[in-house]
């Protein structure tokens, strides 16, 4: 070493040189991360509206590290789902939110958020050195969950913070006690189901949301194994074709003759519930709802369940996609501070903290490679290993059209009607037939 | 020691009785201001305003348009709706009934001397004091095909499952089921109280002439207590057609429209679907519905009194 000192090489100059000159940029570079000011809108109060869930919890207890940091004050409320929808687009429509802040479904209010101009384009926020932190890193956030967030017109409305893949939750014991394996296609999956069902033993092989409204999302999940939505990308309703009703008769086979009885008033909870105390072979349904069947106080399939990605459809294979996103009011007069706000709650150690509490999948494609947090999970690998996987061909789950709560009312009845007996392409033909005019509409007004 | 005073003067005695022959009628009028004004508010304002959105095309988040009778005209060929008026009258007459019958049978039950009856009563009226939504959500648990406690003891008695409110044939009658749970006992209290003030002569004249027990609650109790009856009647067809909570939380209005009430229809338009004409127009029709039911039970109670 003090050789090196004494007689310099030229190699060690070079080194030497190279450093000197790069010295500047680290050192502003960690200047920035550390100069970075969050006390900025210090004294400011903002309000936010939540939806009632687990992620809302872990969002309020990090409220005070917040105000911690930013010296900016936070009013939360968590309400529920339903109502929170019906708060959000009262309050918006009339121009004065009480909220600063407020989480949207996307799969639901996207374009509704849209016409209604809700939100502030954020982009201008995160490429603002100024108002967004170094270490924000917007790109770490995953390709389609940021696609989903943006509207048409590009703006990027909300932080997609919570994305929601379909998988098939499967009963491994079952599985096995039976010599079956994890099906390989939709076709499989309902052979499967059959060679699964024992009515005798009161085990269904499969089972999902029957009931109106709710069972819409497992039609359309099928549906993307056909490679189509059920609205074009010009805007026209394809939920008559015979892809529609392949899916839909798919539906119907899987529920009506693998389903336990009343599976057509079933909502996930029902099926979570059935599932979870080894009453069903295999369910679908969103990865959000895995936590309870890992908890020994609940479930009597603690270490059984098995983690399917969906299976692939005859012409294509995805992963029905649900997110909610977080938004800057646009009538808010406290922009910034709610900017600060999202961008704490969305930040990579609170998005590492919903993944750690089993509270859901998050936006930021890091947290599933946190190494820790995968081996201390009591999920297992295999769950990750799907998350990353559905990911990887996860596609919208529902139209993005104004009124996806009236295309799903309408749908819910005609597939709720089919796995009562009726003919499934008749169903699908008068609800096409029902709702076309009030997609028309919506799309005019 | 009282003192009268008299009046000094002859003026006196004539202004004191131009006072009070006076008609201060018009002052007393602003008296009532404050609650006509509050009644104007409350109940005049949004009934205008609803019959005028009734009129509206319109849609949270979007611009309104005057269609005149048009909202009203869409609900006459909205199947829907057609059916939901069905299964309100379905629901309503069911609900209506069978709380009346079970409840007048329980007050003549209570009516009667027997050991612990207090406890009993009081036991029998606890479903009355059950939060609607609470009790909702424990029957929903019950109802569940597989893992609910109703078909565990239907098979402890050899009977096989039935699928409850998970079956588009059952889920009314299932419905009906809580309500008649839930308010029975208020019946029963209502005609307890009526069986309570009944004069016991007619009976001693009956027992006399020979009459037995099914004649003199054929011939006297019922006619006697006919007026708490109809009192039980108004009140629960009022309840069973503004019933919402427990269908919305058991049902949501499925198996697909099955249990899909007036209500129920009424907020799916307004609060999922935003359209507040076309609700507006459904609260108009639910209101005239309402309203003339209101009156035929009201002549009906009145022909009931005892003096009538």
């Amino acid at each position: 070493m003090t050789d090196h000192l004494l007689k310099p090489t030229r190699r060690v100059l070079l080194a030497g040189g190279t450093a000197a000159i790069a010295a500047p940029l680290v050192l502003r570079k960690a200047q920035a991360q550390g100069a970075f000011d969050w006390k900025k809108f210090s004294g400011q109060s903002i309000d936010v509206l939540l939806v009632k869930n687990p992620r809302s919890d872990l969002m309020q207890q990090a409220e005070k590290e917040f105000t911690e940091l930013t010296g900016i004050k936070v009013s939360s409320e968590q309400v529920p789902e339903q109502q929170q929808r019906q708060k959000a687009v009262i309050e918006f429509a009339s121009g004065k939110p009480s909220f600063d802040v407020s989480g949207i479904s996307l799969h639901v209010q996207k374009r509704m958020a849209a016409k209604g101009k809700w939100f502030e384009n954020l982009d201008p926020f995160i490429k603002n050195a100024a108002l967004t932190a170094p270490d924000f890193d917007f790109a770490d956030f995953g390709a389609g969950p940021v696609a989903y967030a943006r509207q048409a017109d590009g703006a990027l409305d909300t932080v997609p913070f919570f994305v929601d893949y379909w998988i098939v939750y499967y009963n491994k014991e079952l599985f096995e006690a039976k010599g079956v394996a994890y099906p390989k296609s939709m076709d499989e999956m309902f052979t499967a189901a059959q060679k699964l069902h024992d009515p005798a033993k009161g085990i269904a092989g499969f089972v999902s949301r029957g009931l109106k409204n709710a069972n819409v999302p497992v039609w359309t999940s099928l549906m993307l194994g056909q490679g189509v939505e059920t609205v074009t990308p010009d805007g026209k309703l394809a939920t008559d074709t015979p892809e529609a009703i392949w899916a839909a008769e798919l539906y119907k086979k899987l529920n009506k003759e693998t389903g336990p009885v009343g599976s057509v008033g079933f909502n996930w909870n029902e099926c979570q519930t059935t599932f979870m105390q080894g009453r069903a072979a295999m369910w679908l349904d969103g990865v959000g709802f895995a936590t309870p069947l890992e908890d020994p106080t609940k479930s009597r399939i603690v270490g059984k369940v098995g983690y399917g990605i969906t299976p692939p459809g005859p012409k294509a294979h995805h992963a029905g996609m649900f997110a909610d996103g977080m938004g800057i009011s646009r009538g808010s007069s406290k922009k910034e501070a709610a900017w600060l706000y999202i961008q704490f709650m969305t930040n990579k150690k609170n998005q590492l903290a919903m993944l750690k509490a089993g509270a859901g999948a998050p936006g930021r494609s890091s947290a599933y490679l946190d190494k820790a947090t995968i081996e201390a999970s009591k999920f297992g690998k295999q769950y990750f290993d799907c998350l990353l996987g559905s990911a990887k061909i996860a596609r919208a789950g529902l139209p993005q059209i104004v009124p996806v709560t009236e295309f799903r009312d309408v749908f819910g009845v005609a597939l709720t009607n089919a796995i009562g007996g009726a003919d499934v392409a008749a169903e699908l033909k008068k609800a096409t037939e029902t709702f076309a005019p009030v997609l028309a509409k919506s799309e005019q007004g | 020691m009282t003192t009268t005073s008299l009046p000094a003067s002859l003026d006196d005695v004539t202004a004191t009785a131009a006072r009070e022959s006076a008609d201060f009628t018009p002052r007393y009028w602003l008296f009532s201001l404050p609650a006509v004004l509050v009644i104007a508010a409350v109940i005049v304002f949004p009934w205008i305003y609803t019959l005028f959105m009734s009129l509206q095309d319109w849609k949270i988040g979007g611009g309104s348009e005057f269609v005149g009778l048009g909202n009203f005209m869409d609900l006459a060929k909205d199947q829907r709706f057609v059916e939901s008026m069905g299964h309100t009258v379905y629901f309503t007459v069911l609900a209506v009934v069978l709380p009346i019958v079970f409840g007048t049978a329980a007050a003549l039950v209570f009516h009667r001397e027997f050991p612990a009856r207090g406890l009993l009563r009081t036991i029998f009226i606890m479903p009355m004091m059950a939060t609607p939504v609470a009790v909702a959500l424990v029957w929903t648990m019950m109802f569940h095909p597989q893992l609910g406690v109703l078909n565990y003891l239907l098979s402890l008695v050899g009977i096989g499952p039935s699928a409850w409110v998970y079956d588009p044939g059952t889920v009314i009658p299932t419905l009906v089921m809580v309500e008649v749970w839930h308010w029975t006992p208020l019946v029963m209290l209502i005609v307890l109280g009526g069986l309570a003030g009944l004069p016991k002569e007619p009976y001693e004249s009956a027992l006399i002439d020979g009459a037995n027990d099914w004649h003199m609650f054929r011939h006297i109790t019922l006619p006697l207590v006919w007026p708490f009856i109809m009192v039980a009647i108004v009140i629960r067809t009022i309840d069973a057609l503004k019933a919402f909570d427990t269908i919305f939380v058991i049902t949501q209005g499925g198996p697909g429209t099955a249990s899909e009430t007036m209500n129920i229809f009424l907020y799916l338009q307004a609060f999922q679907f935003y359209k507040i004409g076309y609700a507006s127009a459904v609260v108009v029709i639910f209101f005239i519905i309402i309203i003339m039911l209101s009156l035929l039970l009201l002549y009906a109670r009145q022909k009931s009194k005892w003096n009538a």
